[in-house]
């Protein structure tokens, strides 16, 4: 009798466990908002092939091996504004540690992202992502925001909204190939 | 809590009402009462029984019914307090930050506590979900702590029952008989399609034992609809996903990897009033224009297998379509409804560049709106350089021009205009019917002749893989509530004491009406004797008892 009634309560707890699980697993994925493929830090980063101003085609999985400092950003976004002349800085003192910037722009016109450009004299590779595949494959919602690629091609963090100059450096520092 | 000994020698499990063999009541309680309570045969629900760990007091709590309407009624009252403000889904706010700012601003101190409990997006909110959960926590405890003993029973019930349980049922009869009195009455039941079991000189006839099962296999079918609903918050089951399109633009589908729409053309007819739609001429001058039609003209893009995103200039055609209201665009489980539209959104501006002071022409430039292009040469020798563009000029910002969309509601252009007789070059801010030159007086300016629109179309993209699980769990709760609704278990106990007394009793789930018709079909062909219904004459008797009171 009572290993009998042990087992019944091991059974009752089993049961009360799975649907406790089912529950907690039913709000974590309601908060996940039920969208496909969230992505989160440690995943592998989806790849993708945009082509940038001058026509040349980037892969994301080209640069394997280096860090990749993806940003997510539009000419009507003030912060994205704000922080380019600061990517630009940092991307001068990390490109030849084998840090490399992708902006990608949210299906604008080339005459504005060009004209955005060249009036601060930007120089890392700004691609554009006409159908807005690329944002809907990264589940892309505010902007700007930025995901570190690692050269092993895993994401180690996803930042939305702006950053200091001493975030994109630390951000930088911390993808930098050994 | 030990085990129960009964008079017959049977051991029953402790909480045991009726013995389980031979169904004399065990309590005290039981035993005083007129009637035996014949709910779950008597057997020992675990819920009722231990009461110590922590696993059987959370059991126990569940199995209440009690738990379970309360569960239910406070669901029904927070889903009616969603009601009272709209959700968050209808509010014009789109971040977090705006819309919880849109229920304070709007709504006051009575939005913010709203919003602040979950209520603008009830079924997302998590106690909501909780709630749901406790429900089917409770569906699934409350029908095995019944289900299991009550099968248990009435798999292992005996024919011969002990007289004291006899005697305690609803229906009741006791009498002389004769030696052929069980042959006939087993024969009139078995004509009257019941099941009968004899053993020594007794019989258990019984008929529909599985509307017993009724409510237990409707409470399958909930905790099945309530499985869809689950699944439907994960990825991949359900999509519900807006898309504005506008005229020539082909994007991304959103939450369906792999596909792409072009939007060719958006149209919206509405009726005439003449040819064919004559017959409604009346309706339309009375209410004024009437759409007849609205309809998205789409290619349906694929991309290649092994294609990555971003890569869209190897995109493959998969079908042309005009979608139109009721008329969804299927493919693949997806389906793309038209839902919405924006007519005349700004698509391109033609301009005149003319002089400020003969107001002459040197001819006409159009700026695409949507893919501008740098300079633009005009046949005189002149051109215009555009400087920048602010699909969406909002303003100044440190002397600059800034944009607040990339759409084009309010396009401003800063220009540099050259003419043979302005070789160094004029420049100046146009935006509609406003014109500033930064840079002192001009000769030439641009004037704006006209503008192309393009329409845009709001569509939805739906897909539920869950309906099949839905419409399962539906189907299998109505099978049990019919199962539970429209039969009923019977049974009649008979037996035949050595001095050929006979002893007769009968109960049913439901229906006592119906199960005394059937008694007295087989009382007429077996010669029983007479029965009573017990519950009647009780009921009779308070009835005059408290009408003796009254009167006296």
């Amino acid at each position: 009798m009572t290993v009998k009634k042990k087992k019944r309560s091991y059974v009752r707890a089993a049961i009360l466990l799975v649907m406790a699980g089912a529950i907690v697993f039913t709000i974590y994925n309601s908060f996940a908002g039920g969208k496909s493929e969230l992505l989160q830090v440690g995943d592998e980063a989806p790849d993708f092939a945009l082509v940038d101003l001058e026509g040349k085609k980037h892969q994301l999985s080209d640069y394997q091996g280096q860090g990749v400092f993806v940003n997510f950003w539009g000419t009507w976004c003030k912060p994205c504004e704000k922080e380019f002349p600061l990517m630009e800085n940092q991307y001068q003192v990390y490109k030849d540690q084998g840090v490399q910037i992708l902006a990608v722009n949210i299906a604008q016109s080339d005459y504005e992202v060009r004209q955005f450009a060249e009036q601060r004299d930007l120089t890392f590779p700004i691609v554009i992502d006409k159908t807005k595949s690329v944002m809907e494959a990264y589940n892309i919602r505010p902007l700007p925001t930025t995901l570190l690629v690692n050269p092993e091609g895993k994401i180690t963090k996803i930042i939305t909204g702006e950053m200091s100059e001493e975030d994109i450096a630390s951000y930088m520092e911390e993808i930098k190939p050994e | 809590m030990e085990n129960v000994q009964c008079q017959c020698g049977h051991t029953n499990p402790p909480g045991t009402k009726l013995c389980e063999s031979c169904g004399r009541s065990l309590t005290e309680k039981d035993q005083n009462s007129k009637l035996v309570d014949m709910r779950y045969e008597g057997t020992a629900r675990r819920s009722q029984t231990y009461n110590k760990s922590i696993i059987d007091k959370i059991w126990n709590f569940f199995s209440s019914v009690k738990v379970g309407v309360s569960i239910i009624v406070i669901l029904l009252v927070a889903a009616a307090i969603g009601t009272i403000l709209p959700q968050q889904a209808f509010v014009p706010a789109s971040t977090e930050a705006t819309i919880k700012a849109y229920y304070a601003d709007t709504y006051g101190s009575v939005g913010r506590v709203y919003h602040a409990l979950g209520f603008h997006d009830l079924y997302s909110s998590y106690w909501f979900i909780t709630l749901v959960g406790m429900l089917a926590i409770s569906l699934v405890i409350a029908s095995l702590d019944r289900f299991v003993p009550l099968y248990k029973s009435l798999k292992n019930q005996r024919v011969l029952r002990h007289p004291s349980f006899m005697d305690k049922q609803r229906i009741y009869g006791s009498g002389a008989g004769s030696e052929d009195t069980l042959e006939k009455a087993e024969a009139k039941l078995k004509e009257l399609k019941y099941k009968v079991r004899t053993d020594k000189s007794g019989l258990l006839a019984e008929k529909g034992r599985f509307s017993r099962w009724g409510p237990y296999v409707n409470h399958i079918g909930l905790i099945i609809f309530l499985f869809g609903v689950m699944l439907r918050m994960m990825p991949g089951f359900y999509v519900d996903e807006t898309l504005w399109l506008r005229e020539g633009e082909t994007r991304a589908i959103p939450e369906v990897p792999g596909y792409y729409l072009e939007n060719k053309n958006f149209k919206l007819e509405t009726y005439t009033g003449e040819g064919e739609d004559a017959k409604f001429g009346e309706a339309i001058d009375r209410v004024g224009t009437v759409v007849k039609n609205y309809q998205t003209d789409i290619v349906l893009y694929q991309e290649p297998e092994d294609s990555l995103p971003g890569a869209t200039d190897n995109l493959e055609v998969v079908q042309e379509y005009p979608i139109r209201v009721n008329q969804p665009l299927k493919f693949d489980g997806y389906a793309v409804y038209q839902m919405d539209y924006k007519l005349n959104e700004l698509k391109a501006m033609t301009f005149a560049l003319t002089n400020k002071e003969t107001e002459e022409s040197l001819g006409e430039l159009t700026i695409d709106l949507i893919n501008p292009a740098e300079l633009y040469e005009l046949e005189t020798g002149s051109t215009v350089e555009l400087l920048g563009y602010y699909p969406d000029f909002s303003g100044f910002e440190d002397g600059e021009p800034q944009t607040a969309t990339p759409l084009p509601n309010n396009p401003g252009f800063l220009v540099k205009l050259t003419t043979p007789e302005t070789p160094e070059g004029e420049t100046s801010f146009i935006t509609i019917q406003n014109t500033v030159e930064p840079l002192g007086e001009n000769q030439y300016k641009l004037t704006f002749q006209n503008a192309d629109t393009r329409n845009v179309s709001g569509l939805t993209v739906r897909k539920d893989s869950t309906l099949p699980i839905l419409g399962l769990g539906g189907l299998i709760f109505m099978i049990g509530v019919a199962q539970g609704m429209y039969f009923n278990h019977r049974r009649f106990w008979i037996q035949q004491k050595a001095d050929g007394t006979i002893l007769l009793a009968g109960h049913t789930n439901k229906n006592w009406f119906g199960l005394k018709k059937d008694l007295d079909r087989v009382v007429e062909s077996a010669k029983l004797p007479a029965y009573t219904d017990q519950q009647d004459e009780i009921d009779k008797k308070e009835k005059a008892e408290k009408e003796g009171e009254i009167s006296s």
